[in-house]
């Protein structure tokens, strides 16, 4: 590669940019900003290491996470990725708890409705009786199922 | 004699110091965060950011933050060494696919709530003889129904909850 068209590692690091320079696909001049942060927070010859240890064909993926973690600490120098994590970890407990509650919702709405439907007296048609009889075992053998889930 | 001009610092170096065999000063910026007693944790920070740029990065921050960044670089460096590629964005990614499912899970429950109320509002319960007459055509169909209604949401399919929400 040219002087004129360094990636935008070589051209940061102000030196030739090597035809075989393995900065060069990941870190494109049309993206100076990108490597910036990486050469803040990793340095050039640690990322330089972390991506000739990966196989080839994975040094893309590896290379733009090195970039996101670089972008990351340079939002949150204290928290850097990890804030980013404890927040989705937050984000899944709370997405939890308002499931619990929507399931209980369920089970009570489905425990004042069953109420309102007390089986009657036996009369005429016993197939009928029976058939109601064991609508209102299958509901609380449904309600103890999730009770227990609880 | 040789000792009296040697700082206290030096003469227990902190991991930072020890690993980069330099004298540890006695305002040594890692002293406080990469005691002696714990070289693997200097080791591993210093393998995936470099001493340089922890330094820095410390020195850039109000002491009060300090401990709390050098736990969360020493976090990164240990899932970026076990996971040279993805490093810590892989559990990133895995924690936001769970959000994804669970917001889903949420959504469906939330739906299913409302479609139990809507039903409720619809065939409210009036007499006896309103029960017998419902009894008699839709305990078949409602018995099914119920079953899915009540399934626990995570072990439904799809097409279990959407048969109950709009059959």
């Amino acid at each position: 590669m040219s002087s004129f068209s360094r990636c935008a590692a070589c051209k940061y690091l102000r030196r030739k940019c090597p035809q075989d320079c393995i900065l060069a696909p990941y870190f494109p001049s049309s993206n100076p900003q990108r490597f910036v942060c990486v050469h803040k927070i990793f340095g050039a010859s640690n990322v330089t290491k972390m991506l000739q240890q990966v196989p080839g064909h994975l040094r893309a993926e590896a290379a733009e996470c090195i970039s996101y973690e670089a972008i990351a600490r340079v939002q949150d120098p204290v928290y850097g990725c990890v804030g980013i994590i404890t927040q989705l970890q937050q984000q899944i407990s709370q997405i939890h708890s308002e499931i619990m509650k929507t399931k209980g919702e369920m089970i009570a709405h489905h425990c004042a409705h069953s109420q309102h439907h007390p089986p009657p007296q036996p009369q005429g048609d016993p197939s009928w009786s029976i058939s109601l009889h064991q609508q209102q075992q299958d509901y609380s053998q449904s309600d103890e199922h999730l009770l227990r889930k609880y | 004699m040789k000792e009296s001009g040697r700082k206290q610092g030096a003469l227990s170096p902190c991991a930072a110091c020890k690993l980069l065999r330099r004298r540890c000063a006695h305002d040594c910026v890692f002293a406080p965060y990469f005691p002696a007693d714990q070289p693997q944790k200097f080791a591993i920070v210093h393998r995936v950011f470099g001493a340089s740029n922890v330094n820095k990065m410390l020195q850039e921050l109000p002491e009060p933050q300090r401990s709390d960044a050098v736990s969360s670089m020493v976090y990164e460096a240990n899932a970026r060494v076990r996971d040279p590629v993805y490093g810590c964005v892989g559990a990133i990614s895995s924690l936001q696919q769970q959000v994804d499912v669970l917001q889903n899970q949420l959504a469906l429950a939330q739906a299913e709530v409302v479609h139990m109320r809507l039903q409720t509002h619809q065939f409210p319960s009036t007499s006896s003889s309103a029960i017998d007459a419902a009894g008699n055509d839709n305990s078949r169909g409602c018995d099914s129904h119920s079953r899915r209604s009540y399934f626990p949401l995570n072990e439904v399919d799809q097409t279990d909850v959407e048969d109950s929400l709009w059959s």
